[in-house]
């Protein structure tokens, strides 16, 4: 019994590669990535089963011979599950799509007013906060968030954060 | 076996079946909504009834075993009903009932049966299948299928409407559960490698033969992937930034169970695969203690009622990991008790969010105030869970807390002694997060309100959407805090009532999104009864205006979690069973073998 030396340099190879892709900005790119890893995953299962033989019918090989059908049953499992994901990821892309033409990832508003809070200074902070927490305009339109705080509403907004 | 064992075998199979055929009805029944709630309803009683009985077997009994198909037990898939698993079962589908409840309340309520929300219901009971085959399953493999049941089903939820901050939080969040997954799947395929067997029970006798450095190996990916799903520090990233997005009862249904089924996985793999590893127990203590204070702080720098409470969350998954780190029965009990309180617990307070929502027109702070004058009732509501959370003395929170210090000072390491005091700190820290919310949103005079500019440009358009019909008197009166200036009304309420807060449209979180086919499926006349009736009904009082089937399935959780005060006692005593059983082991390996026994003398 031979160590599957190159099923193992596959598993490392797509590793990899998948993780590459997978850190990439761009969606297409990230849904490649988690096919990549899945099927990296997939045949590090079959190894794990231990050495190839004889197909596991019975009847057909020794026992002794047969490979293992456990894992191939997990496998079989685990590809119906990576399309069934792959399938739902990609309808998720492609609605990112339509809506904003864009393949990248649109930023967190969240993200985007901690970065600009820490530009400016802490002065504007409640101000932010107030834009873009979860049901706000933030994400009907990137750029509205971007007009610039009012003086007057940062500053009252500032007060009420420091009632307690 | 007696005969009264086979017949709960049989039922143990339920929790996870039932919801199953229930999805494939209710998805019939798509055109029936009076029907497909019926349906959903039964099925969710049905089955919390199931682990009530589930669970007093187990008490009583010991673990309750059964082979699926009647294979021999290192061969088919069992599913084992101990003190934990029955449990956590009782707990995440008596709450997962009463979200139903309060989601069918929020749809009559909003009035859209005429909106196509048909793959709400269908979806939310196979994310029920899948928790509870999650907490039944005996064996590795179909623990990683219960995940994805319920994984897939969550995805679908989350992105429910397709809004364009559901698709971005849906798109991190189904690629994090992915690499989870699939880290699940390695430690999974190196679990069969190292022990030739995925039947839980077997690996923990078999585990015992590898060479520690393997076994670590295999302990380290496992945690890895559980922790990922259980949000535990350094791997939490994922959670504030896409529950706060989706509807309050799907967060509510996320906060409550889909951590925990992490939780649980944890305390299984712990207890049972992986007992006594030093290394892992200095990760864990570590993690938890990470986990308890970034959470916390994340809530308070938050504005955002929702975000504050996704934050809590996290935070307080750090205790039930400081209790299982611990590895003594003690803290396992600790563990167990917290995990209960804190589905409950967690639950509540996001439906809470959705009735702040319905009467302030917005979850942040900086928008809402004097709630407590339009609506006691409602501020009853938050107050009891709120504090309950923050571990304020008769509450099932500081009863878990009180446990879990308790189990930190009896270990007495330094590790421990500095967790006990971060757990008080976070508590502390909680309370802080969750007074805060209190003191803007409840206790400050509406009329203290921060005065907001003029509606954006944007929100014009919006608000032409759908707001003819809405004459700005009206608007005066939205809101439900009297007092308020009006422009604050200029931001929100202008986009709302023309966006009612369905759960398929639930465009709460984006503005309107015309473009979506949902919206256009709206029959063109529908707006009167889409618009927000939370906002517009005139004449009522505000408390009246809560809309009753939500409060009353809100208060039926908050009655929950007093009860779980009330129960302390039992609960406890049970908790403490269930952990002397996971720390022991021995019930559970022997009662799966035992039915290995049973199964060739019947053959």
């Amino acid at each position: 019994m031979s160590s599957p030396i190159v099923l193992l340099a596959l598993v490392g190879v797509l590793y990899t590669a998948g993780v590459y892709l997978l850190l990439e900005r761009s969606l297409t790119r990230v849904l490649l990535g988690v096919l990549v890893l899945g099927n990296a995953t997939n045949v590090l299962v079959i190894v794990a089963g231990g050495p190839t033989g004889a197909a596991p019918l019975v009847g057909r090989a020794p026992e002794e011979t047969m490979s293992d059908a456990l894992v191939q049953a997990l496998v079989l499992t685990a590809i119906v599950i990576t399309l069934g994901v792959s399938a739902f990821l990609l309808a998720l892309i492609h609605r990112a799509w339509t809506l904003d033409r864009e393949d990248d990832l649109t930023e967190d508003a969240e993200d985007r007013s901690v970065r600009r809070r820490l530009a400016r200074g802490e002065q504007e902070d409640e101000e932010e906060l107030d834009t873009t927490g979860c049901e706000t305009v933030g994400d009907t339109d990137p750029e509205d968030t971007e007009t610039g705080p009012d003086p007057v509403r940062a500053a009252a907004g500032a007060t009420g954060e420091d009632a307690p | 076996m007696n005969p009264g064992s086979s017949l709960l075998a049989t039922l143990i199979p339920l929790p996870a079946l039932l919801p199953l055929l229930g999805a494939g009805l209710t998805l019939v029944l798509s055109r029936r909504p009076m029907l497909q709630r019926a349906v959903s309803v039964a099925v969710l009683s049905v089955v919390v009834v199931i682990a009530a009985l589930l669970l007093v077997a187990a008490v009583e009994s010991g673990p309750v075993v059964v082979t699926v198909g009647s294979w021999p037990v290192p061969l088919g898939i069992t599913l084992v009903v101990d003190p934990l698993s029955a449990l956590m079962l009782l707990t995440s589908m008596t709450v997962t009932l009463a979200v139903l409840v309060y989601a069918i309340g929020q749809g009559v309520y909003d009035r859209d049966e005429d909106t196509p929300i048909t793959i709400f219901h269908p979806t939310y009971l196979v994310l029920a299948a899948g928790v509870a085959n999650a907490f039944l399953s005996g064996d590795l493999f179909n623990l990683y299928v219960g995940f994805e049941v319920l994984l897939m089903a969550s995805y679908v939820l989350l992105t429910l409407g397709g809004s364009r901050s559901r698709v971005r939080a849906g798109i991190i969040y189904v690629v994090v559960n992915v690499v989870s997954s699939l880290v699940f799947l390695v430690g999974i395929a190196l679990v069969y490698a190292a022990v030739g067997t995925l039947n839980l029970a077997q690996i923990s006798t078999r585990m015992e033969q590898v060479p520690p450095g393997t076994a670590l190996a295999i302990h380290l990916v496992l945690l890895t992937a559980f922790g990922i799903k259980a949000a535990v520090f350094p791997l939490s990233a994922w959670l504030p930034d896409s529950y706060p997005t989706a509807a309050a009862p799907v967060t509510a249904v996320f906060a409550g169970l889909l951590t925990k089924v992490g939780v649980y996985s944890i305390i299984r793999t712990e207890t049972l695969l992986f007992p006594d590893s030093e290394v892992t127990r200095t990760v864990l203590l570590v993690a938890a203690g990470l986990t308890m204070l970034v959470g916390a702080l994340g809530a308070i720098a938050q504005a955002d009622i929702k975000r504050i409470l996704s934050f809590t969350l996290v935070s307080h998954i750090g205790y039930m990991i400081f209790g299982i780190a611990l590895a003594t029965p003690l803290g396992v009990a600790g563990a167990v008790f917290y995990v209960v309180h804190h589905i409950t617990v967690q639950a509540t307070l996001f439906c809470v969010v959705g009735l702040i929502e319905g009467v302030g027109g917005s979850t942040s702070v900086t928008r809402l105030g004097g709630l407590a004058k339009a609506s006691p009732l409602l501020a009853v509501l938050w107050f009891i869970p709120a504090v309950n959370l923050g571990g304020i003395p008769p509450l099932s929170g500081f009863i878990g807390k009180l446990a879990l210090v308790q189990a930190g000072v009896v270990d007495g390491s330094a590790l421990a002694w500095t967790l006990v005091v971060v757990s008080v700190l976070t508590s502390l820290l909680t309370l802080y997060a969750v007074t805060k919310v209190w003191v803007l949103a409840f206790w400050r005079p509406a009329d203290q309100i921060p005065v907001s500019e003029e509606p954006d440009q944007d929100e014009d358009e919006e608000a032409d959407e759908g707001d003819e019909d809405v004459p700005d008197g009206r608007e005066r009166t939205t809101g439900g805090l009297p007092g308020a200036p009006t422009p604050r009304s200029g931001v929100l309420t202008q986009v709302r009532p023309g966006t009612a807060r369905t759960i398929a449209r639930a465009e709460a979180n984006s503005g309107a999104e015309v473009d979506w086919p949902v919206a256009r499926l709206a029959p063109a006349d529908s707006t009167p009864a889409l618009s927000g009736r939370f906002l517009g009904a005139a004449g009522d009082t505000v408390s009246s205006r809560l809309p009753r089937v939500m409060t009353a399935a809100t208060a039926a959780l908050v009655v929950l979690g007093l009860s779980l005060t009330v129960a302390a006692g039992p609960l406890y005593a049970v908790a403490d069973q269930a952990s002397d059983d996971l720390v022991a082991r021995t019930p559970y390996i022997q009662a799966v073998f035992a039915q290995a026994v049973d199964d060739r003398v019947a053959r």
